[in-house]
């Protein structure tokens, strides 16, 4: 079947989706963005993370066919116009809260989003807001890091 | 296969009814991974996020009715008030991923023993609105699980709501699992305090075929309860009686060894649930006053 979404900002149009497939899958594989990743396929692990119509959700339980007319961002959409990373991307970057970096797309969605609702959030509100995201490198300890790093930032933009 | 997109409630049971064997969805987070893992192959999906008044809920008759596309999401952030068992229980579910895309509707239509909201359900007594081109009808929702995985839907059926009486008094809920987030219950529990009728509802999650009430449970403690005079007392909740509701909840279950847990300790650690239930219930039940 045919669909078509808004795939960070862009009008997308694919073509030969199986009725069965997920969201990531068309993703990954149809639209050539290979950030959202694929690690379990049942919702456990948060690396497919991505906005659906501005909500966070694992893309690997969205079928599809679910995303005709939506708005779909991933982490590929986060960068700004100039390509520069999204402070909460320059904030994993700069904390060290990427080892192997599999599970960094769907923390980096769930951590922007998490930002997106509190300027300050404290370690058991992130801790909450990253539950649905596995990571088996860092022990999450400099992924709070970022978070806070990048908390700072967004809100005194000027500051280094 | 087929997808079907249904745009209104009488297309998505038109659909059901030529496809029998179509497979709903909705939030995805049960259907999905069948589908991921080639467990399941249907002759075609039908999408019910375009059926709009499904994701919504709204009180009639001193019932909620509770559309069957409410997300966890929505009950925690819409609805703590008036139902507070059944939104404790959505915290509980999977991740805030998991939580903004799940639906009660879809945890009846998987009718796991294990899923999150059925102890909430048979606690407070709620029935399923259920539906074909037929016509509707509504279920008790202690009749509307019929073994492991299996329900009481008609092949021609789909869950359109869940009405639910708003809490008149404390609600609990206790789930056991090996971590906090992401967990399938090893088993569950959840409790209601209905101060008008001098009753205590009771819900056993994933540990029988089916979620079930602790019928001899809730009636030895709502008379025990009132034997004492507590209801109008509000005094202190005797241990002795929460233990013995917590032995007669457990006696109530029938469960296995499995994976995530044996069937002894189940039965212990509902046996506990049950107690710490009742206690912290009855606790806001007295400061209430």
């Amino acid at each position: 079947m045919r669909i078509n979404t808004t795939v960070n900002g862009e009008k997308r149009q694919v073509d030969n989706v199986w009725e069965g497939e997920s969201l990531l899958y068309a993703l990954r594989e149809r639209m050539g963005l290979p950030g959202s990743k694929n690690a379990c396929e049942q919702g456990e692990c948060g690396s497919c993370t991505v906005y659906l119509d501005h909500v966070p959700v694992c893309s690997c339980l969205v079928a599809a066919g679910q995303a005709e007319g939506r708005e779909i961002v991933t982490v590929e959409g986060l960068r700004d116009d100039e390509e520069r990373l999204h402070p909460v991307q320059q904030a994993f970057v700069e904390a060290g809260a990427i080892q192997c970096g599999f599970c960094t797309p769907g923390l980096v969605v769930a951590a922007h989003d998490l930002l997106e609702r509190s300027e300050d959030p404290s370690d058991p509100e992130i801790r909450e807001a990253l539950a649905g995201n596995l990571c088996r490198c860092t022990g999450y300890e400099k992924i709070l890091d970022a978070v806070h790093l990048a908390a700072d930032r967004l809100s005194n933009p000027g500051a280094l | 296969m087929d997808f079907l997109r249904p745009a209104s409630w009488a297309d998505a049971l038109a659909a059901k009814a030529e496809y029998p064997d179509a497979v709903p969805i909705a939030g995805g987070t049960d259907v999905m991974v069948e589908l991921n893992f080639d467990r399941r192959r249907p002759s075609a999906l039908i999408d019910l996020t375009r059926v709009r008044d499904l994701s919504e809920w709204y009180e009639q008759d001193g019932l909620v009715r509770l559309g069957a596309g409410v997300t966890y999401a929505q009950l925690i952030s819409e609805l703590a008030d008036q139902l507070p068992g059944l939104a404790m229980a959505s915290r509980t579910v999977g991740s805030p991923q998991i939580r903004n895309r799940g639906t009660v509707g879809g945890n009846l239509g998987t009718a796991s023993p294990a899923g999150d909201s059925h102890p909430a359900l048979l606690a407070t007594g709620a029935e399923v609105e259920v539906e074909s081109v037929r016509g509707p009808r509504r279920i008790p929702v202690t009749d509307f699980y019929l073994g492991v995985k299996r329900n009481a839907l008609q092949p021609d059926e789909l869950i359109r709501a869940i009405w639910i009486a708003p809490a008149t008094g404390p609600q609990q809920f206790s789930k056991i699992g090996a971590r906090n987030a992401m967990v399938i219950a090893v088993c569950s529990f959840g409790l209601a305090l209905h101060p008008g009728q001098k009753a205590v509802g009771t819900g056993i999650g994933s540990a029988a075929p089916t979620p079930r009430v602790a019928a001899v449970a809730g009636a030895f403690a709502g008379n025990a309860l009132e034997e004492a005079g507590l209801w109008e007392s509000r005094g202190e909740l005797p241990p002795s009686l929460a233990r013995e509701f917590g032995a007669q909840v457990s006696a109530a279950a029938a469960p296995i060894d499995d994976v995530r847990g044996s069937a002894a300790y189940r039965l212990h650690s509902l046996s506990v649930m049950a107690r710490r239930c009742l206690v912290w219930a009855w606790n806001d039940y007295r400061k209430a006053a």
